[in-house]
């Protein structure tokens, strides 16, 4: 029998595409159109071809913003991952003890991300804050406003425990979709914890894996407020990621033109590598399935 | 409706009506042959005709972006690479 092909369908998909259209693709249009020409205001354009481009791809600046971001992406995924998966498994499956560590869990994905800077600011601060002030007295030489060491486990700490909670929830929600059949047979077959984890719960957790992996990534690659309230980029330009150096172009240098051209070769990226992850870790999940 | 904010120019709108007309295309190549020609190319994972077109653009943006950071600002030779590499998307992946 022959299969029919109704595409009607797709007139339900237009409210989307016409909210995309506002929200994505004439925006995106106007960056193109900015990268290409220089701008003093009272909209007035003069056409610059693809100088702005030549310029980023010739700027340590960018190089060097896109290293700390590349950096800071895999510190956060090689800790928060192995650190969320191992809390979801070590979370209580039934009881009172549940909805408590979902709350917990959830509390610090509440926190608008300017308060959780402003937060830690405080937090880290040396004169005032608890854990400044505690690690002076420690007597361990700690300033996140100076030393680059610092300033760096400074964000990546707050980054963790801002985040972790993401990687909690999908792999607990994962843990818990897993019918109570697969570890009765493998108590029959008297596996080991390490046997359980390796083959029942981390290949049942592949989807919402690849789902954390994504976001945290996205996440940690487009960084701005956070580090932006906690250091401002500095010391120096030491935090100075991607999106905060790209904000300092088009916003505190109002070169308009040179920030369409780096934030159109940051898309590139952020398209590239999302790709390869998504495709990598999808391909890999329906190996595994077959 | 006054779009000058928008700053368009001949070369970004003849770029953006190149994409739009490849979307056409591709959407009037469903509807002649639907589902999409899944199958398994080089890359040893299945992939459809609108994957092939992602990655043969996302692939041609790198392409141009390399040759102008290596060689220079003259992009004929670089688009010329971009229409090769993607006729090979298309063929091999």
């Amino acid at each position: 029998m022959e299969r029919t092909y109704n595409n009607k369908a797709w007139f339900l998909v237009l409210p989307v595409l016409v909210l995309v259209a506002f929200s994505a693709i004439i925006p995106l249009m106007t960056v193109v159109n900015y990268s290409v020409q220089d701008t003093f205001g009272n909209n007035q354009f003069f056409w610059a071809g693809l100088d702005w481009f030549q310029d980023v791809l010739e700027s340590n600046r960018f190089w060097n913003a896109l290293g700390r971001n590349l950096i800071f992406s895999a510190i956060i995924l090689a800790i928060e991952i192995p650190l969320g998966i191992y809390i979801a498994l070590n979370m209580p499956k039934k009881g009172w003890g549940v909805p408590v560590c979902l709350v917990l869990m959830a509390l610090p994905l509440l926190i608008p991300w300017n308060v959780v800077g402003t937060i830690w600011q405080v937090f880290g601060r040396v004169d005032i804050g608890l854990l400044g002030r505690t690690l002076a007295a420690a007597g361990i030489d700690y300033n996140y406003v100076q030393d680059p060491v610092d300033a760096w486990l400074t964000i990546i700490v707050m980054d963790v425990w801002h985040w972790t909670s993401l990687v909690v929830l999908l792999c607990y929600a994962g843990l818990v979709s897993i019918p109570d059949a697969y570890y009765q047979a493998a108590r029959i077959d008297g596996a080991s914890r390490w046997s359980v984890f390796r083959f029942i719960q981390l290949p049942k957790m592949g989807r919402v894996l690849l789902i954390a992996v994504l976001l945290r990534f996205m996440d940690s690659f487009m960084i701005y407020t956070e580090p932006f309230v906690v250091t401002g980029g500095g010391p120096g330009n030491e935090t100075t990621f991607l999106s905060i150096d790209l904000v300092k172009m088009a916003i505190g240098q109002f070169d308009v033109g040179p920030a369409a051209a780096m934030s159109l070769v940051y898309f590139l990226i952020v398209l590239s590598l999302s790709w390869v992850f998504y495709t990598v870790m999808t391909n890999q999940g329906q190996e595994k399935g077959k | 409706m006054d779009f000058s904010w928008m700053a368009w120019t001949w070369p970004t709108a003849t770029f953006f009506g190149v994409i739009l007309a490849l979307l056409c295309g591709m959407a009037v190549w469903e509807y002649r042959v639907p589902g999409g020609s899944p199958r398994v190319g080089i890359l040893r994972f299945e992939t459809t005709r609108g994957d092939r077109l992602f990655i043969s653009l996302l692939g041609s943006a790198f392409i141009n972006l390399a040759w102008l950071g290596l060689v220079g600002p003259e992009l004929w030779w670089s688009l010329a690479l971009s229409v090769v590499y993607a006729v090979c998307v298309f063929r091999f992946v």
